[in-house]
C-alpha cells in the first residue's frame, strides 16, 4: 500500500510532457513525438526534421539555456550536440525526466 | 594540367559546420573558383588538387547538409550534385564525407544515407586533435570495419593533417569507376530512426565516448545569459557598427582622393568634350562613388567572418530569433539589417548567412529601408534649410529629432514590409527554428583572409561590370543632348533626364515636388547622396562638394514649401534610387525580378510617403 502510494509520487514526478513545457535546469530522456500544430510545415515534415536533429525516441536531453524573450528559444543538449529550437516546434517533443 | 573534362572529380559533403571549407581550402590552397550556381544563390567552390601519385583531382565544397533530403536550395544543390541530377555539373567519381570528430552521432546517419548510394565514398574524422585534447575517443578501424568504407583521420589547420587523406583518394579504385547516377529516395520517418539506431550501435562498438564540451558550455552561460549576453551582443553589434562607419572612414576619404586625383588629370589632358565627359562625370566619379563602399565591406565581413567561423553567429540567431520572429525574420537577419545602416550593398551580400531561401529574400528586399549613410547628405540638407534649431527638451534638439523620426521610420516600415511579405505574399507556413549551436573554435587565420579575399572580389567584378555599365547609362541620360548653343538654363535640363523629369514633374506636383527635384532625382539614381549635388546643378550652382550644401541651403528654404521639405524627407525614407544596391540584388538572387519588385514596392512606398506628408502638412499648416 505504502509502496504503491510511492510509486504514483515517482510516477507523477516523472510525467510524459512536452519539451516545450519544460524549464531550465532540466534533464530528461525522449519518449515520443507526437504530431503538434506549428501553424509550420506538416508534420511528417517536422518529424523527420526532428529526427535528423537527433531529437529520437530515448535521446538524451539536457535544457541548457533560454532566449532572453519569454525564454525561447531554448538550447538543448541532444546526445552529444546542442540544438537551438523554438519551444513551439519543442511542442511535439514528449519527454520524461530521468528518474533519480 | 588536362582539360577539365578528363580530370575527375571529388565532392566534400558535410553536417554544417564540421570544418569542411578549412579541409576543402587545405586540400586546394587558393587555387580556387567561386561562383553561383545557375539560378541559384547558393556559391559553388571549386579547386585542384594533386594526389601523391600525382593524379590531379577536381574538389568541390559542397553546402552543409544533415541528409538528402534538400530542405533548403543550399541543401539540394548538395543532393542534386551528389546524385548526379545538377544541370552543368558532371556527377562526382567520388564523395569525401567529412565529420566532425566531436559530434559523430548526426553525421553518421549523412554517412549512411551517402553509402547506400553505392558510390565510392571516404569518411574524414576531422578535427581529430581538438577531439583528443577534449578527451574524445573513437576506435578508427573499427569504424571503418563497421561501416565497410576508408576511414581516415584529419586535422584541416595543419599541412601534414591531411596527408592520410590523400593516400585514401589515391587507394579509390579509379580503373573501375562508373558514372551512373545514384539511386535515392527520401527516407521515411521509420527509416532515418532505424539509421539512428544503427549509428548508436556502431558508435558503442568503436567504444565513441563523446569530447568534453566543457568551455562551450561555460561560455555558453555568459554568451547566451539573458541579460548579459544580450547585452555582450549588442556591445559586439555596436563595435561591429562603429568599425563599419568610423574606421572605414579614412580609407574611403583616400580612395575618394584617388579618384579625384585621376579625375583632375583626366581633365588636364583631355581636352573638354564627350570622351572627357564620359571619363570624367561617368566612368571615374561612378565607379569611385561605388568603389568607396570596399573599405566598409571589407571591414563587415571581417566582423561577420570572425564571428561565423568562432561559433557566434549561431548564438546571436539565438537570441535575436524572438524579437526578430516577430517580424517574420530570421535571428541570423540581424546582422544584414544592422550592416544596411551603413550601405545596403554589404548587407545585402551579407544575407548569405541565412539559409533559408525566403528568409533571404525577404531580409535582401528590406535591407534597402535601413537608412544607409548615403542618405544622410539629403536628410542633413533638407533639415537645416527647414528645420528651425530649437530645443524641445532637456538635451534634445528638434533637428536631431527629426533625422531620429527617419531613422525610425525606416526600421519601422522595414519591419512591417518583412511581415506583410511572409503573411501575403509567401503565404509561407513558419520554418521551424532548428538549429545546431557549434563548439566554439577559434578561427584559422588564413581561412580568414582567404574567405575575406573572396568577397572582396566578388564585390570588386560587380563594380567592374554591372555597377560601371549603369553609371554610364546614367551619365548618357544627365548629358545627352548636350546644351544648344546660347542656353541660359543649366546642360542637365536640356538632356534626357532632364526630359524625364519635366515629363515626370505632373506626377510629382501631386507630391508637392517641382521640376527641379524631378529632375534631381535621375542622376540620383548614381547613389543617393548624388541627388544633393544634382540640386546644386538644376539651382545652377557653380559650388561642389560640401558647399554645394551650404550655398544651397538658402535656395531651398526660399523657392521651397514646408510640405515639399517634408514630403522629399518622406521619399527619401524610402526612395528606390540607388542603382548599386540594384545591381547587387539583381547578383545576389541571380535574377532580375528581385531588383524589380525591389525598385517597384519602394517606388509605391515613396509615393505613398511623399504623398501623405504634403497633404498632411498642407493641412495642418492650413
Amino acid at each position: 500500500m505504502l509502496d504503491g502510494s510511492r510509486e504514483a509520487d515517482r510516477e507523477e514526478n516523472s510525467e510524459a510532457l512536452p519539451l516545450s513545457l519544460r524549464r531550465k535546469p532540466w534533464r530528461g530522456r525522449v519518449v515520443a513525438l507526437t504530431p503538434v500544430e506549428t501553424g509550420g510545415v506538416p508534420w511528417s515534415e517536422l518529424e523527420r526534421r526532428l529526427l535528423e536533429m537527433g531529437f529520437v525516441e530515448g535521446a538524451r536531453l539536457e535544457i541548457l539555456h533560454e532566449g532572453p524573450v519569454r525564454r525561447d528559444p531554448i538550447a538543448v543538449r541532444v546526445d552529444d550536440c546542442t540544438i537551438a529550437i523554438r519551444r513551439r516546434d519543442a511542442a511535439a517533443i514528449v519527454c520524461q525526466e530521468d528518474r533519480v | 594540367m588536362p582539360s577539365a573534362a578528363l580530370v575527375p572529380g571529388i565532392a566534400l559533403v558535410g553536417c554544417p559546420n564540421c570544418g569542411k571549407t578549412a579541409l576543402f581550402n587545405m586540400l586546394t590552397g587558393s587555387r580556387q573558383k567561386v561562383a553561383n550556381y545557375a539560378g541559384v544563390t547558393v556559391e559553388r567552390k571549386e579547386g585542384g588538387l594533386l594526389t601523391p601519385e600525382g593524379r590531379h583531382v577536381r574538389v568541390l565544397d559542397l553546402p552543409g547538409t544533415y541528409s538528402l533530403r534538400g530542405r533548403s536550395p543550399d541543401e539540394r544543390v548538395t543532393r542534386d550534385v551528389v546524385l548526379g541530377l545538377m544541370d552543368g555539373e558532371t556527377l562526382p567519381e567520388a564523395l569525401i564525407c567529412v565529420a566532425d570528430s566531436t559530434n559523430l552521432r548526426l553525421v553518421l546517419r549523412l554517412v549512411l544515407e551517402l553509402k547506400a548510394l553505392g558510390r565510392p565514398l571516404i569518411l574524414a574524422l576531422n578535427m581529430i586533435d581538438i577531439a583528443e585534447r577534449q578527451g574524445c575517443r573513437i576506435d578508427v578501424d573499427r569504424l571503418s570495419t563497421e561501416l565497410d568504407l576508408p576511414v581516415v583521420a584529419t586535422v584541416a589547420v595543419r599541412r601534414d593533417g591531411i596527408d592520410g587523406l590523400l593516400n585514401a583518394i589515391d587507394a579509390l579504385p579509379w580503373r573501375s569507376l562508373s558514372s551512373t547516377a545514384a539511386h535515392w529516395r527520401e527516407p521515411t520517418s521509420q527509416e532515418i530512426r532505424a539509421a539512428h539506431r544503427q549509428a548508436e550501435r556502431i558508435l558503442e562498438a568503436c567504444a565513441f565516448r563523446p569530447g568534453d564540451q566543457g568551455l562551450t558550455n561555460r561560455l555558453d552561460r555568459v554568451l547566451l545569459h539573458p541579460v548579459f549576453g544580450v547585452a555582450i551582443l549588442l556591445a559586439v553589434l555596436f563595435l561591429m557598427f562603429q568599425a563599419v562607419f568610423a574606421w572605414a572612414n579614412p580609407l574611403m576619404d583616400a580612395i575618394k582622393a584617388v579618384f579625384d586625383l585621376l579625375n583632375q588629370e583626366v581633365r588636364i589632358l583631355l581636352p573638354d568634350g564627350m570622351l572627357r565627359s564620359l571619363l570624367t562625370d561617368g566612368i571615374i566619379a561612378g565607379v569611385g562613388s561605388v568603389l568607396q563602399f570596399l573599405p566598409q565591406i571589407v571591414i563587415l565581413f571581417l566582423f561577420i567572418i570572425l564571428l561565423e567561423d568562432f561559433g557566434y553567429m549561431a548564438r546571436a540567431a539565438f537570441l535575436m530569433d524572438r524579437l526578430m520572429g516577430g517580424a517574420g525574420l530570421h535571428g541570423r537577419a540581424f546582422i544584414p539589417l544592422l550592416s544596411s545602416f551603413a550601405c545596403a550593398i554589404p548587407g545585402i551580400m551579407a544575407a548569405r548567412v541565412i539559409e533559408n531561401r525566403r528568409d533571404r529574400l525577404t531580409t535582401i528586399l528590406v535591407a534597402p529601408l535601413m537608412t544607409c549613410s548615403a542618405r544622410i547628405p539629403v536628410y542633413t540638407l533638407v533639415i537645416s534649410a527647414f528645420v528651425p534649431e530649437r530645443a524641445v527638451g532637456a538635451g534634445i534638439g528638434l533637428q536631431g529629432l527629426v533625422m531620429f523620426a527617419l531613422y525610425a521610420t525606416g526600421i519601422l516600415s522595414a519591419l512591417s514590409v518583412a511581415w506583410v511579405m511572409k503573411r501575403l505574399i509567401w503565404r509561407q507556413a513558419a520554418e521551424p527554428f532548428l538549429m545546431e549551436l557549434p563548439a566554439y573554435k577559434a578561427p584559422m587565420l588564413s581561412n580568414v583572409l582567404l574567405s575575406l579575399w573572396q568577397r572582396a572580389e566578388m564585390f570588386l567584378r560587380r563594380a567592374g561590370t554591372i555597377i560601371l555599365a549603369m553609371m554610364v547609362l546614367i551619365w548618357f541620360l544627365s548629358s545627352f543632348p548636350g546644351a544648344p548653343a546660347g542656353a541660359t538654363d543649366p546642360a542637365i535640363d536640356y538632356s534626357i533626364a532632364g526630359m524625364v523629369g519635366h515629363w515626370l514633374e505632373p506626377a510629382l506636383r501631386t507630391v508637392g515636388f517641382n521640376w527641379q527635384i524631378a529632375v534631381a532625382l535621375i542622376p540620383g539614381m548614381a547613389a543617393r547622396e548624388v541627388a544633393v549635388g544634382a540640386l546644386g546643378t538644376v539651382y545652377a550652382l557653380s559650388a561642389t562638394g560640401d558647399e554645394v550644401g551650404q550655398a544651397l541651403q538658402p535656395i531651398l528654404a526660399a523657392q521651397w514649401t514646408l510640405p515639399t521639405a517634408l514630403a522629399l524627407l518622406a521619399w527619401y525614407v524610402f526612395s528606390p534610387q540607388c542603382a548599386s544596391t540594384l545591381a547587387v540584388i539583381r547578383r545576389e538572387t541571380n535574377s532580375w525580378i528581385w531588383p524589380t519588385v525591389t525598385f517597384a514596392y519602394m517606388l509605391a512606398l515613396a509615393y505613398l510617403a511623399a504623398f501623405l506628408a504634403f497633404h498632411i502638412a498642407q493641412w495642418a499648416l492650413a
